[in-house]
């Protein structure tokens, strides 16, 4: 009793945070290729000014 | 036949794409999101399978092993982040507690959406009701609505450094309503029960316990690897809009040279 609440509360939540995921990289990987590679990670800038 | 020797520019280039890749992922990060993956099979297999049923609630118990997780790391652990980045960002105009205040906000949004969704689908077999204006829901849903204010904030178009101090202000404002949150079953009488899991509760059934805890663990690895990534992604974004004032600073003082 309740897997028809269990199931969609399940897929949702994985349909939110995969496609979330997705994105994410997808924009991440589409920015790397217009900025610098110098400039591309925070550590490697705060390396740059020390 | 022996391969020949790297060059020292092979080796350089090498260097280069190791400590800057055309993605936002590391070692480490890929490290953490093998470990998340196996977390997240093994809760799908502890929630939905070798867990039994609750005595009361039966199969709708299995929501709350998501519920309550996403719960803690949102309303906790993302949006404290916050506001500690956003306390800082006041102090140190620092771009890394900007962008890491941002970071933790979506993620911590994503993961109050999926508080509420689950919430809403435990609440229809449990109480008959889908939504109910209680206070602990009321008090929750209007942080959902508060922290996606604070990210349309970081998305207006207006000078970077007023953005950031605008949504860093709204960062700590909006803390203030999860005090509400946590202790709203306390203060005022409503449908949502106090504590759900209680770890020193005897009569939790060991395996529900070890599932709850287990959701927890999960769901934080979860929470750091998305975090991570979306940091350098603003980041990125930061960069990229520098590199793009640059360029038009560079545009207009060539037409100022022209004229």
């Amino acid at each position: 009793m309740g897997w028809e609440y269990v199931i969609p509360g399940y897929l949702i939540a994985a349909v939110a945070i995969g496609g979330y995921t997705l994105q994410m990289l997808r924009r991440g990987r589409a920015l790397s290729a217009r900025v610098p590679e110098e400039r591309r990670r925070f550590l490697a800038e705060k390396a740059d000014k020390t | 036949m022996n391969d020949p020797a790297p060059s020292q520019d092979a080796f350089e280039s090498a260097l280069a794409a190791r400590t800057a890749p055309l993605h936002t992922g590391s070692k480490s990060t890929r490290v953490l999101g093998v470990l998340a993956l196996v977390l997240l099979v093994s809760l799908l297999a502890f929630a939905l399978v070798i867990t039994p049923p609750e005595v009361s609630q039966r199969d709708s118990f299995r929501l709350l092993y998501l519920h309550v997780p996403s719960a803690i790391v949102s309303l906790y652990v993302a949006f404290a982040i916050t506001l500690v980045g956003s306390i800082i960002y006041l102090r140190k105009q620092s771009v890394f507690w900007d962008l890491l205040a941002g970071a933790a906000a979506e993620v911590g949004v994503l993961f109050l959406g999926i508080t509420l969704v689950t919430g809403m689908l435990w609440g229809k077999p449990t109480w008959g009701v889908y939504w109910q204006w209680d206070p602990r829901l009321t008090s929750t849903a209007v942080s959902f609505v508060l922290y996606a204010g604070y990210l349309a904030v970081r998305k207006l178009d207006m000078d970077p450094v007023v953005r950031s101090r605008r949504a860093a202000v709204l960062g700590i404002v909006s803390f203030l309503n999860l005090i509400i949150v946590r202790y709203s079953v306390q203060w005022w009488r409503g449908l949502h029960q106090g504590q759900t899991f209680d770890v020193a509760d005897t009569q939790m059934d060991g395996v529900m316990l070890f599932t709850a805890l287990l959701g927890v663990i999960t769901m934080h690895v979860v929470f750091a690897w998305l975090v991570i990534h979306r940091f350098r992604v603003a980041w990125l974004e930061h960069q990229a809009d520098e590199a793009g004032l640059d360029v038009a600073l560079r545009e207009r003082r060539a037409e100022g040279a022209n004229v």
